[in-house]
């Protein structure tokens, strides 16, 4: 004990069997204990091999909130090296409050580079987006999911919708699509828009926007996905086939945007609504900050 | 023109210097010491033990402090702390019937052996908030109790029931590996084990809600509590390289044993049935309502119908959990622009069309 | 004198991590893996190196004959990893295959439940080669088009019997498999054909 009564360990853990290289003193490599990144590395292998299927795995509380990213995080800390390069982003942004928080959290815990440059990273950590710049094969794009189950808003009982995947039964989920259509006309769901994965799972692609739906299908990225308050790990391998449910007579449709970034002037990029006054002014600009960046670097060299 | 928001990491970095002078306060007051907290917020400081899983009352203590008084945030540094330390094993189980009692009472009998003791408790104090300790003072030294001849021998009440066959014997210890819902995800159903180990790290208003809807008709056990006890117990570990126990320590422990009624059936002759609760520290209402919410949850298992939230295992543990619960209600602090912009884009297109459909119904009108 | 352990348990272990998961992600694609390993024989520094990279006190590991036969084995990976060795191929998270043309039926593993695939056994084969080209034909998630290679040595009716793990998907066990300084991945959601 110290002169304050604070056991001396705190702040400063005893360093443990072959936990050395770590910068942040006092805790492992990527912040997590070897016996937990185990858990997590053979959830992550199993999830890769039954693409969509949502793995259970022990979520460890993490130094952020639940809801914040902790599946993500786990995650990403799992499979981080230190030859890697990472990039955090929400809402497409790198300069988000919670993406520099993880950011910032694995520079500290890990010391591995960070980008802002979509293809600079090897690993991308997300919130709400995919990167309008492709992937390319040898990334990992590592999802923040708030809730894994796609059917959980149509039965919220765990037991249940284990057995609706289990028989691959997602008759619900059509009817609840197409109960929209007949009631507005559309299918009234814009993000975390549910897809079926290699012919068998649907999937919750988490709250990204559908616009970003169809960069999921047979990307050349590794897709992983972590749910920390749910304790779930779901992943999509590259080259997968990812299909947004649709009918015959309402195909699935994107988003489409009539005016260009205001910005860069890109046009088949997400944009941002920014409210530039109080009398109804807007714009338009690119939700995916580096490659407006980059474009617009672009433009005025 | 406009341009993109720059600035997160400034912005972060002065917010976190502008909670360090907002948890200091006004500077020309006294600063709280680790110490001062840890005793004279003991209760407090024993929530967050009982809800971050770990007994450390030092660490508890300065968690308070560090989180300015906010039990929730105390808990998750708590638990992200535990998070970060080695696990060696697990106990033997603490044997509360040899706890050294500082209190224990019993609603079911007048006296027992062991007696009634009462301890420091709020119970029989009128609330009505005491000026003098707005000063500082002496404090009137505690009565010294009178010895017992039966001082030393505390039977548990359970057991003194269960000699008679009145209450349902404790399940027998089978060797079965207990779960652990720290390491292992929860897969429902979820047996006893688990469930007393969510209900024992459940925010304590959430159990305590649960705990009195069910004395209120939703899922009702007719309850009396058998036996209240706090005091200390030895905490015991096995090495695997020794093959014997070897004390650790000791842990100051709430224990709460409630005594339910059961019906019987034509297989089993009546027998009152049981509700347990747990918590580090003196920690007595949570113990209580745990002990009610442990027994509504058996509403399967004891055959009664499954009508009320407390007795749904699904509903109760995905839900008592502080952390989820405040990581998840507060997330929607985060920016979501990106999903809003999505919803706005639908709904003007909707708008678009209703308006569409309007105007070539008044031309048909118009036209008719 | 026990054999060492990886000398960089964070790092070899992460090293050996991405190099199985990128495997499985990219089914019959070998990749590099030199754990700097000297395990007793017939261990090999491959199948040592996924054994202390991915088991622990919560996996039952199975060996087979070959491995089972040399005390020095199951010493050396209860020290490093303190998994449980199981007999039953279907009580284990991991079997150890160091003999692959002797390997058991792959329905005799775990093959998951249901509600559950992922409870399926892992198996890690030592092979002698894994060569790209030529071989099995190997289709689904994870691979662009199709992708050829040649496994030796293999058990017998191991088409056949890939064919069986793969019709019951998502039940079905997965496959690790290694050679001298190489990984390559075999998930259950790969369809594998001759020729």
């Amino acid at each position: 004990m110290s002169a304050t009564g604070i056991p001396e360990r705190v702040g400063h853990l005893p360093p443990r069997k072959g936990e050395e290289g770590s910068s942040e003193a006092g805790y492992n490599f990527a912040y997590l204990d070897e016996g937990t990144k185990r858990m997590i590395r053979r959830a992550i292998l199993k999830a890769i091999a039954v693409p969509g299927y949502q793995v259970p795995f022990a979520s460890r509380e993490m130094p952020m909130p639940y809801g914040w990213g902790t599946g993500g995080v786990q995650v990403t800390a799992a499979i981080l090296g230190r030859a890697d390069v990472l990039k955090v982003i929400d809402q497409g942004a790198d300069d988000t409050t919670n993406a520099v928080s993880i950011r910032r959290f694995f520079a500290r815990t890990s010391g591995v580079a960070t980008t802002t440059r979509t293809t600079e990273a090897t690993i991308i950590q997300t919130r709400h987006r995919i990167p309008e710049t492709p992937l390319s094969e040898g990334q990992t794009l590592v999802y923040q999911v708030p809730i894994p189950e796609p059917l959980r808003f149509l039965e919220p009982r765990e037991t249940e919708t284990r057995q609706l995947h289990a028989l691959a039964e997602y008759g619900a989920m059509h009817v609840k699509l197409y109960e929209d259509i007949s009631r507005h006309g559309h299918i009234a769901t814009t993000y975390a828009y549910p897809v079926e994965v290699a012919g068998r799972y649907v999937m919750d692609p988490s709250p990204t926007p559908k616009f970003d739906n169809p960069k999921m299908d047979d990307c050349p990225a590794l897709q992983l996905f972590g749910a920390g308050r749910e304790r779930r790990i779901y992943a999509v391998p590259p080259y997968t086939r990812v299909r947004s449910l649709d009918f015959e007579d309402h195909p699935f449709r994107v988003q489409e945007f009539t005016a260009p970034c205001a910005l860069c002037g890109a046009r088949g990029h997400y944009l941002d609504e920014v409210v530039t006054d109080d009398s109804g002014g807007r714009m338009y600009v690119c939700s995916d900050t580096d490659i407006c960046e980059t474009r617009v670097a672009e433009a005025t060299r | 023109m406009y341009v993109a928001v720059k600035g997160g990491e400034a912005a972060i970095d002065n917010a976190h210097r502008l909670l360090a002078e907002a948890r200091r306060g006004d500077a020309a007051v006294p600063e709280l010491s680790v110490a001062q907290i840890r005793e004279q917020m003991a209760l407090l400081v024993d929530r967050v033990m009982t809800e971050g899983s770990l007994y450390d009352p030092d660490l508890a203590a300065l968690a308070l402090k560090q989180a300015r008084g906010d039990v929730v945030e105390a808990v998750f540094l708590v638990r992200a702390y535990r998070t970060t330390l080695p696990r060696f094993g697990a106990s033997t189980p603490v044997d509360t019937g040899a706890m050294a009692v500082e209190r224990r009472v019993s609603a079911t009998f007048k006296d027992l052996p062991g007696g009634q003791v009462l301890g420091p408790t709020f119970d029989y104090t009128h609330r009505l908030i005491d000026f003098a300790l707005a000063a500082e003072g002496a404090v009137e030294p505690a009565a010294e109790a009178e010895p017992r001849d039966d001082a030393g021998t505390c039977p548990r009440v359970t057991d003194l029931l269960a000699q008679d066959g009145l209450i349902e014997a404790s399940p027998p210890d089978d060797g079965a590996p207990v779960g652990d819902l720290t390491r292992e995800p929860v897969d429902y159903p979820a047996d006893r084990a688990l469930r007393l180990q969510a209900l024992a790290r459940g925010d304590e208003g959430f159990v305590l809600g649960l705990a009195y809807s069910t004395q209120r008709g939703y899922g009702r056990t007719h309850p009396f509590v058998g036996e209240i006890r706090v005091g200390e117990v030895a905490v015991e570990f096995v090495p695997e390289e020794l093959g014997f126990a070897v004390p650790l320590g000791r842990v100051r422990l709430t224990e709460c044993q409630m005594v339910n009624q059961f019906k019987g059936s034509g297989a089993a002759p009546p027998q009152f049935t049981r509700g347990y609760g747990l918590s580090f520290g003196q920690s007595e209402r949570k113990a209580m309502a745990m002990a009610l919410v442990d027994r509504a949850l058996r509403a399967e298992e004891l055959g009664e119908p499954v009508a009320s939230p407390a007795q749904d295992q699904e509903f109760v543990l995905a839900h008592c959990d502080s952390l989820q619960a405040t990581g998840f209600v507060e997330h929607l602090k985060l920016p979501h622009y990106v999903d809003f912009q999505a919803e706005l884009e639908l709904v003007r297109r909707l708008r678009a069309e209703f308006e569409q459909g309007r105007d070539r119904a008044g031309m048909q009108e118009a036209a008719e | 004198m026990l054999a060492a352990g990886f000398t960089d348990p964070v790092h070899d272990a992460q090293g050996t991590f991405r190099a199985v998961m990128d495997a499985l992600a990219r089914p019959g694609l070998s990749r590099p893996l030199a754990p700097g390993l000297a395990p007793p024989a017939p261990l090999t520094p491959e199948l040592a190196a996924v054994a202390l990279t991915l088991t622990d006190a919560d996996t039952p590991v199975w060996l087979d004959a070959a491995l089972a036969d040399v005390p020095e084995v199951a010493a050396y990976l209860r020290f490093h990893t303190g998994a449980p060795l199981t007999d039953d191929p279907a009580q284990a998270a991991f079997a150890l295959i160091r003999d692959p043309a002797r390997c058991p039926p792959l329905d005799r593993f775990a093959q998951g439940t249901p509600a559950y695939p992922d409870t399926a056994t892992t198996l890690v084969l030592a092979l002698d080669a894994i060569t790209p080209g030529e071989g099995l034909r190997l289709t689904g998630p994870g691979i662009k088009g199709a992708v050829r290679v040649t496994l030796t040595p293999l058990p017998e009716g191991f088409v056949a019997q890939c064919a069986g793990n793969r019709v019951g998907f998502p039940l079905g066990v997965d496959l690790i498999l290694t050679a001298p300084g190489r990984v390559a991945g075999l998930p259950r959601s790969t369809a594998v054909t001759e020729g």
